[in-house]
């Protein structure tokens, strides 16, 4: 049968129809276009793992300012505790310290109050005492301005010393 | 839904039992015909269908003898007394003999696209009781026929395709290429990821990938090509696909490493006698395997251009043009099918190849 015998004619130019095609194809088709698909690739491949790695950093960045963050608010927490402590000892310092202070004027008031007391009683005591004396003194001479009243006054003092 | 679903099940098979007696009716009056027009000069399915699926020397596109559209190729003889070469035109669309040309003082006829040469000093072409020639002989021909015009066409397509449209495209850059070339860039890394590279592994793969893409671009646009009107069926052509085959053989025998040898010809862990008739068998298959890839590519392109053929003769066999309505519709639903077989085929044969490749450098783990 015609239909099942091959030309030789048509083997032959298949034949090399083929091998100038194949050859025509790898070098200015396939070649470049493979190469080229596995550069893209490669590309594609390598910006996936960068993006996959710059997520991970950006994943340890956000932890490490977690990190931070909390560092810091514990941080403030501190300082604030520790201020609040010392204004707290400052404010019971001053007061104590003001107590002290007070009590001590208080007592040097009274002291100085009570010097000023006394010395003002002697003065007085003074004063009382001369002025005493001076009354004593003009009542004396008046008393004893007549002969009649020495004598009246000599008499009673007598009496008085009989009396004692 | 189920008894929707069963209703139109039952509205298919009435339908196909409808159209079945249609079917050997036809048939019966086919084979009918074609014995008793055999001799006649009045319609001949089977000389329509088998010139239509064989080659020619010329390329005929529509109309009858001398006012037919035709595209005359060049004949390219291989005589005793060196190279003989003039336009198909010559023989003026005669493929019966009775057409003699004359060159180098060689005659030459084309019977049935056969070119003979005439004995010395024979006029005209003389045949015995069986209708062959008996005062000529063959040269090699070694014209550029239908097919090989076709299969040109295929080359400048493939060029056009992916060296002129394509690899420009890569040089140039390497992004992602848009319209048509991605299309081909797909179809190229569709070889590649889903063929090549799980038949022959990563490793190997790229030294195999210019000939299977090559191939498989090679069946499928001239598969493609093929189904246009007018058309020449190449890959339905069995000295195409020896030839397809053949390279697919050589590639697996010579890229073979040395287990795979050991493997065909001394088959380890198997008792001793039993080696030499594995040998042979494995030997026969490094032949089968190559040879069924050719008949099956072979057989399935032609087998669908002679459906679609019979099924047009249909109309010139029973002589009614109501035919038609039948005819043309199921002409129609099996080209659309060959459009899927035309992509199948080139599939297959480019997965077997490489199954093939993939089996001879494949690297055995040591027992």
């Amino acid at each position: 049968m015609d239909l099942i015998t091959p030309e030789i004619g048509l083997f032959f130019w298949q034949t090399i129809v083929f091998l100038v095609l194949l050859f025509l194809m790898a070098k200015f088709a396939w070649k470049p276009i493979l190469s080229s698909v596995k550069n893209r690739e490669q590309s594609i491949n390598d910006a996936l793992a960068s993006a996959e790695n710059a997520r991970k950093e950006m994943q340890n960045l956000q932890s490490d300012n977690e990190q931070l963050l909390k560092e810091a608010r514990a941080e403030r927490d501190a300082i604030l505790r520790e201020a609040r402590e010392l204004k707290e000892k400052v404010i019971a310092d001053a007061s104590d310290e003001a107590k002290v202070k007070a009590d001590k004027i208080v007592a040097d008031a009274k002291r100085s109050i009570e010097l000023e007391k006394q010395s003002a009683m002697a003065e007085l005591k003074n004063h009382v005492a001369e002025l005493s004396v001076e009354i004593a003194e003009k009542i004396v001479r008046k008393e004893l301005s007549g002969k009649n009243e020495q004598h009246q006054m000599i008499e009673k003092m007598i009496g008085d010393a009989k009396l004692n | 839904m189920t008894a929707h679903k069963s209703l139109v099940i039952r509205v298919y098979f009435t339908l196909a039992l409808a159209i079945l007696p249609l079917f050997t009716f036809a048939q019966e009056h086919n084979e009918e015909q074609t014995s008793v027009e055999e001799a006649s000069e009045e319609f001949n399915a089977t000389e329509m269908i088998m010139h239509h699926i064989g080659d020619s020397h010329e390329w005929h596109f529509f109309g009858a003898d001398e006012s037919s559209v035709t595209l005359p190729l060049p004949v390219i003889l291989y005589t005793d007394n060196g190279l003989v070469t003039f336009m198909s035109s010559e023989f003026h669309h005669d493929a019966t003999g009775n057409t003699v040309v004359e060159k180098d003082g060689m005659r030459f006829v084309n019977l049935h696209e056969d070119i003979y040469r005439l004995n010395a000093g024979a006029e005209a072409v003389e045949f015995d009781a069986e209708h062959h020639p008996v005062n000529a002989s063959k040269p090699w021909d070694l014209s550029i026929t239908k097919n090989v015009a076709a299969m040109f066409l295929t080359v400048i397509l493939m060029i056009l395709f992916f060296s002129v449209g394509l690899a420009r495209h890569h040089k140039k850059n390497e992004h992602a290429p848009k319209g048509f070339n991605n299309v081909l860039e797909t179809l190229v890394l569709f070889v590649r990821d889903e063929i090549a590279i799980p038949q022959i592994g990563q490793k190997k793969y790229m030294k195999f990938m210019p000939f299977l893409l090559t191939v498989f671009f090679f069946i499928w646009i001239t598969n493609l090509m093929g189904l246009l009107p007018g058309a020449a069926n190449v890959t339905g052509n069995i000295a195409v696909t020896v030839s397809l085959g053949l390279f697919t053989m050589l590639i697996m025998i010579f890229n073979g490493n040395k287990d795979f040898y050991k493997h065909t010809f001394w088959m380890p862990g198997i008792p001793t006698w039993v080696k030499p008739i594995l040998a042979i068998v494995e030997g026969l298959g490094l032949l089968i395997k190559p040879a069924a890839l050719m008949i099956r590519l072979f057989a399935n392109i032609t087998a669908g251009h002679i459906i679609i053929l019979s099924l047009i003769g249909l109309i010139f066999i029973l002589e009614n043009a109501g035919i038609a309505g039948v005819s043309v519709p199921f002409a129609l639903f099996i080209t659309v099918l060959e459009l899927l077989v035309a992509f199948l085929q080139a599939f297959i044969f480019t997965i077997l190849s490489a199954l093939f490749i993939g089996m001879a450098v494949e690297e055995h783990e040591h027992h």
